[in-house]
């Protein structure tokens, strides 16, 4: 079908969010997002309505560039590292 | 210092002064360290060592970080977009109010009301005034008395405070053992005077969360109007203002992970509830709150609300994950713990804690590297044990003991952990120190000891 997202632009955009998540300087942020991301995919993992597919795609694009901007701010005003990023 | 358990040799081997040493040859020696200046006992009761680095944060009721899905939202009205919202002359007024009310739309859809029957205040203390104030003095010809509980929050109590001294009769409805309310006291307390209920949904000290639903259906049969101090449920248990009869609602910006300085409330439009405005100026927001919108913070509180919509069930699975997984840490390792508030009707992102034989500040010192509070923000400057936890019927002793561990969206499972070792470190430490906890130990039981002093 011509209107359906070929499964390696969801998994490279999986991918992209994860890797720019990482550079979320504050942790908790950074975490949350690691977290929030997987778990979505995972629980949009069996949807197989084309329209779904589409709009969860573009809602994580929109997400993308939520993170790079945020994360971009984040870095701007950067905090001393918590207890526990210390630990490891 | 040594204990020397078999053949007598003496002391020659410098090694052995740390460890357990084997020698080979006419027998074992071991030294066996005592308890008494050893390593083991410095490390129980010391506080170096410490890690270094910014404190967790573990007080979401006090007020939560803003989600950078917020912020991503707010910043165009802060860079771009300045217009005064209520500007009719110009696109930069129609760009402004369009977000306003396009606000005002998500945090209607949150609470299932009408956007026409919201209106935008510096936070749940204002909204809280407006309600109790505005409510009581409107109907104050004909009605002049307010049903409101022992464990509001401090704004609550204080409009109702200043009713009193207007003249008005307000009745300070007691709670159960477990925070709850007992609604049999409430339908007595209502008299054909009574203009306002105020009960709060979820306390921000104990999280217990009280039966809105039952409580808005006695208000409606008896005709009261119910007002609802919402901001610490908001976004984090599901509301709907009309199955649960709710008249008025306060709502919180920053507890929703929203920005500060901004709030909600609402108010019904049918049956018609009408206010004495607080603030008297321009007559925006109906004429129930002058004053010029502030489009930015405004627009961050209709985000969050639509962000707390959208992943209510997602956040409220890891909070009950966290708290879960917290309360079995600490109840696996230390006796003598008790949960402040019902545990089951109850918010679980807040787990307020009394240990035993404890001082709650010194606690609190101790876990210098969580941010913590004994109790709410407004009252954490005061070594006062919480009126809370009094009106709950908690001794003296473990009101004084008490301490709220606030958990968020942002919470994560290794904070969880760190923070619960931590506490049972130090929990074990002070109460290896207190001669209560040794009579304790020896069986006695305190309450029965007649202290001389009383």
């Amino acid at each position: 079908m011509s209107g359906a997202i070929p499964k390696i632009q969801i998994l490279s955009l999986y991918k992209l969010l994860l890797r720019e998540s990482q550079k979320f300087p504050n942790y908790n942020f950074r975490a949350y997002a690691l977290r929030r991301i997987r778990d979505a995919f995972k629980d949009n993992k069996n949807v197989s309505d084309v329209k779904i597919v589409k709009k969860e795609f573009e809602f994580g694009k929109e997400n993308l560039n939520v993170i790079r901007r945020q994360a971009a701010i984040g870095n701007m005003y950067k905090t001393e590292k918590l207890v526990i990023e210390n630990l490891r | 210092m040594f204990r020397l358990t078999k053949n007598v040799i003496s002391v020659v081997c410098k090694s052995a002064i740390k460890q357990k040493t084997q020698l080979n040859g006419n027998g074992v020696v071991i030294f066996e360290q005592s308890n008494f200046f050893s390593d083991s006992a410095n490390d129980k009761f010391s506080l170096k060592h410490e890690e270094v680095g910014r404190p967790l944060y573990f007080d979401a009721q006090a007020t939560t970080p803003m989600d950078p899905r917020v912020l991503d939202v707010m910043l165009p009205y802060l860079v771009s977009y300045h217009g005064n919202p209520h500007s009719r002359t110009h696109a930069y007024g129609w760009e402004s109010e369009a977000a306003v009310e396009k606000a005002r739309e998500q945090v209607a859809n949150l609470i299932n009301a009408e956007p026409k029957e919201i209106i935008f205040t510096s936070g749940a203390t204002e909204s809280n005034n407006i309600s109790v104030k505005g409510v009581g003095r409107f109907y104050a010809p004909r009605k002049k008395h307010v049903i409101t509980t022992q464990i509001e929050h401090k704004c609550v109590l204080d409009s109702c405070r200043a009713l009193e001294g207007e003249g008005f009769r307000i009745t300070y409805l007691p709670v159960q053992q477990n925070g709850i309310i007992n609604l049999k006291d409430l339908e007595d307390a209502i008299t054909p005077e009574t203009s306002l209920v105020s009960i709060m949904t979820v306390n921000n000290e104990i999280g217990v969360r009280q039966p809105i639903e039952a409580i808005g259906a006695i208000c409606k049969s008896k005709k009261v109007f119910f007002h609802t101090d919402a901001a610490q449920a908001v976004g984090k248990v599901p509301l709907d203002v009309n199955t649960m009869n709710i008249d008025l609602m306060s709502i919180s910006g920053h507890k929703v992970y929203g920005p500060k300085g901004v709030g909600a409330l609402y108010i019904r439009r049918r049956p018609r509830v009408r206010v004495e405005p607080i603030q008297s100026g321009g007559g925006q927001e109906r004429g129930m709150r002058s004053g010029t919108v502030p489009t930015p913070l405004v627009v961050g509180l209709g985000a969050a609300c639509e962000l707390a919509g959208r992943e209510m069930a997602y956040d409220h699975l890891w909070m009950e994950k966290l708290s879960k997984r917290f309360l079995e840490k600490i109840n696996s390792k230390l006796t003598h713990v008790i949960r402040n508030g019902d545990a089951e009707q109850t918010y679980p992102g807040c787990v307020n804690l009394s240990f035993a034989f404890v001082e709650g500040e010194s606690l609190l010192m101790a876990l210098k590297d969580v941010a913590l509070s004994s109790g709410s923000a407004c009252t954490s400057a005061s070594l006062e044990p919480s009126y809370v936890l009094r009106a709950i019927g908690t001794d003296e002793d473990l009101a004084h003991s008490s301490i709220r561990f606030g958990l968020g969206r942002f919470t994560t499972i290794e904070e969880v952990d760190y923070t619960a070792e931590k506490t049972i470190r130090h929990v074990e430490r002070l109460r290896e120190m207190s001669p209560l906890w040794e009579m304790v130990q020896e069986g006695i039981d305190i309450k029965t000891i007649q202290w001389s002093q009383h």
